[in-house]
């Protein structure tokens, strides 16, 4: 069969979509207007016209969140790609798969400082898996395949495309094919473990007194929940996730010690301190978690499973280093712990395990965030921000997308909500943009139409794309939008008061925010405040119920002055050292 | 330590700015850098020096592998091997100093490649120590300007690094 021909603008629609990718989200101008028009003449594949290209590559990246698939932008040169770039790092710090194709000026022009020209390989460079400038139009098929190979393979991460206006002119037509195969000869991510190594890890964990699994992103990223929650239930071992690896354990499970970390749970920070174990799969022993690495976990053999060599002994040297992919991993610990312990039911220490979890529970009932309820909600009248979390978890059944901004808020969700499943807690753990959770909610919304999303954020951050609500209007996207008001940068707020004698510089709002519900109503959805305990639950039965359908904002007006605990010591704290509340520490 | 890491990397514009790209993001430092083409025109060869104790130079050579443009890639001080760097050298040479200058870089193995009424410029190649102790060994001359190529290396034996 002839090959068709077809223009650079016509191939970039048509890899698209021989790619099967589901949703575009981008913003036209001049640089990508070859790309537009045959996107409007040839393609099928939705667009998604956000309002700000910020909000398209945290759209993109929350679908990608969700769903595993890659996320794609569509932006122009110039102002619109460097628009892009908080999002691009936003999914860079996470690892989250994503293609941004950038408008550039004409070949002949570059260089030359031409309108709205900007160099967007050199810009976007430290925050890219990869990158490429198309040179030629017949590279745009194998360019666009590459680029999506590199992006969701290994550790994933976003693919930059830079794409001169003429390599897309109309008028230039070639044969097109799209390849089916990619051949990168310095790119191999690892396909397995180095199988030596795993059973080495394996006869440490079996003989492990106090051990913790300790899992990250890694395990969403890489569909290894359902191995994690087999291994962790067969050696009866505890787990505890990062803010990132949330939900790769269900959240309800007995054996779940909650998230761990600054703002860590005491049993699982706990944990971790005393362990003599830890098997890391997928965490990379972050400042957010470690707090002083030379006083991390001083008892603990490191098992370190991660598909990117340079995660491991970054900043935590690891005893047993495995590279390889996380699902894969597992599956080959799990084959030989179970002949093991077929074959010689003893070699677990069933003993010190069970002392052990005596431990755990003692500190589970003296602080444990669930279990011993820190934060008062009956001392006052105003609405406590965690009792917020607490209802939308029970209204939802633990099942919502939520996204989340960054502040309080975001510290609030990641402990008071329990995730069941993976890829449900979507927030941007590594960079922490504020602004990242309506787009990202968006994003969601349009992968699972008919599942609960909702974005939990303050009002510091839910302005800082705020007009993605008009979006919303346009793409009918009935997310809602949980508002945690307390009239404060609270985050900053609580730094403040706890490290700078509460002096709050700049980081009060005095009368300034606007009135939420009208807002919400300017742009043609539902806006409900709340003030008073008791219209919580209602309000929220009302968003997830009688205004299914409808962009709900909820505006809870919470305690101003609550504070996110436990809360590391720092500096020079190890795991263990935490502030509880106010006024205690361990 | 000094480590001298030596790379093949795709021979396309913006890979040697990622090389570089990595070092600065990162902290890393480099004291010395050299790249050029290799003998199969689609690969460039890239040399660099770097100081780091073990776990920092463990880190930049997983980082410089995780790029896509790097192919492969040696730590030569890993193994035995052969290291040179070529230096040009001008010094102001006059009177008694002239024989003086010359006499050293006899001794050095150098050569002097241009004669100026009161300059020499010389060419030495060696190790980075060699070149370090010729400048030092000029002493007393007025050294007017020093361009140095950075170190470049193979590793000795059969060992090659190659596709
Ligand atoms: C883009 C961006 N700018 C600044 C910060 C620093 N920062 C972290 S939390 C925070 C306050 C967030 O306030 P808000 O969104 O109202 O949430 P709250 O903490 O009150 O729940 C700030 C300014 C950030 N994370 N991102």
């Amino acid at each position: 069969m002839a090959k068709p021909m077809l223009s650079g603008g016509e191939m970039l629609a048509r890899a698209l979509q021989d790619e099967g990718v589901e949703f575009i989200f981008g913003y036209p101008g001049g640089a990508v207007l070859h790309i537009y028009d045959a996107l409007f003449q040839t393609s099928d594949i939705p667009h998604i016209l956000v309002r700000h290209e910020q909000a398209a590559t945290h759209a993109a990246d929350g679908y990608a969140r969700a769903t595993g698939k890659p996320g794609v932008v569509l932006v122009t040169s110039g102002p619109g790609a460097t628009n892009a770039i908080t999002g691009i790092a936003t999914a860079y710090m996470d690892s989250i798969p994503m293609v941004v194709l950038s408008g550039q000026v004409p070949s002949h022009l570059i260089g030359e400082d031409a309108f709205q020209e900007t160099d967007m390989v050199g810009i976007s460079r430290p925050i890219v898996k990869h990158s490429f400038m198309v040179k030629r139009p017949e590279d745009i098929p194998a360019t666009i395949k590459k680029a999506f190979h590199i992006a969701t393979t290994g550790r994933p991460g976003p693919v930059v495309i830079d794409l001169p206006k003429d390599m897309t002119h109309p008028a230039h037509k070639f044969e097109y094919e799209y390849p089916d195969k990619v051949k990168i000869r310095s790119y191999a991510p690892a396909q397995k473990g180095h199988s030596g190594q795993i059973r080495k890890a394996v006869d440490i964990l079996l003989s492990a007194r106090k051990p913790v699994i300790y899992a990250g992103g890694g395990v969403v990223l890489g569909n290894a929940s359902a191995q994690l929650t087999a291994l962790a239930r067969l050696l009866d071992f505890p787990v505890t996730n990062t803010l990132m690896g949330l939900g790769a354990y269900p959240g309800s499970d007995r054996q779940f010690l909650g998230m761990l970390g600054m703002h860590g749970f005491y049993e699982a920070n706990n944990a971790m301190h005393y362990a003599d174990v830890i098997l890391a799969v997928g965490a990379r022993f972050d400042d957010r978690v470690t707090n002083t690495p030379s006083k991390f976990c001083p008892e603990a053999t490191i098992i370190h499973i991660d598909v990117d060599p340079a995660s491991i002994s970054k900043t935590v040297p690891a005893h047993v280093p495995i590279v390889g992919p996380c699902d894969a991993v597992l599956d080959e610990m799990l084959d030989i712990a179970r002949e093991r312990l077929k074959q010689e039911p003893e070699c677990l220490d069933r003993k010190a395990l069970a002392e052990w979890w005596q431990r755990i529970d003692g500190w589970r009932d003296a602080h444990g965030l669930w279990t011993a309820c820190r934060y008062a909600p009956e001392s006052t009248d105003l609405i406590k921000p965690q009792a917020v979390i607490e209802a939308l978890c029970k209204m939802t059944k633990g099942q919502a997308y939520v996204t989340s901004d960054v502040g309080q808020h975001q510290m609030f969700a990641a402990q008071y909500y329990r995730f069941e499943q993976p890829r449900r807690w979507i927030n941007s753990g590594g960079l922490g943009t504020m602004g990242f959770g309506l787009p990202a909610a968006m994003g969601v919304k349009l992968a699972y139409p008919d599942a609960d999303v909702v974005c939990v954020t303050g009002e510091g951050s839910i302005q800082m794309n705020i007009q993605e609500l008009s979006t919303c209007t346009q793409y009918k996207l009935p997310v809602k939008i949980l508002n945690l008001h307390n009239g404060y940068l609270g985050m900053v707020k609580q730094w403040q008061d706890m490290q700078y004698g509460g002096r709050y510089s700049e980081s009060v709002y005095e009368d300034s925010l606007p009135d939420f519900v009208k807002l919400a109503e300017a742009y043609g959805h539902v806006g409900i405040r709340v003030d008073r305990k008791e219209d919580l639950e209602p309000a929220l039965a009302d968003a997830f119920g009688k205004y299914r359908d409808r962009l709900v904002f909820l505006d809870v007006h919470v305690d101003p002055h609550e504070h996110v605990y436990p809360m590391h010591v720092a500096p020079n704290g190890s795991m263990r050292d935490m502030w509880l509340s106010k006024t205690e520490r361990t | 330590m000094r480590h001298i890491i030596s790379l093949l990397m795709e021979n396309e514009p913006g890979a040697l700015s990622r090389v570089v790209g990595l070092f600065s993001q990162r902290g890393y430092n480099i004291e010395s850098l050299n790249v050029a083409a290799t003998e199969d025109p689609t690969l460039s060869r890239l040399t660099l020096t770097t100081l780091g104790d073990d776990s920092k130079i463990e880190q930049i050579t997983k980082q410089l592998n995780k790029l896509i443009d790097v192919v492969k890639l040696v730590d030569l001080t890993d193994g035995s091997h052969i290291e040179r760097e070529l230096m040009l050298i001008k010094v102001k040479a006059v009177g008694a100093q002239r024989a003086e200058i010359k006499r050293t870089t006899d001794i050095f193995r150098g050569q002097i490649v241009d004669v100026g009424t009161s300059v020499y410029t010389i060419q030495l190649a060696g190790t980075a120590d060699k070149l370090d102790s010729f400048v030092r060994a000029m002493g007393e001359a007025t050294v007017l300007e020093v361009v140095r190529t950075g170190v470049c290396g193979l590793a000795r034996g059969d060992k090659v690094l190659s596709l």
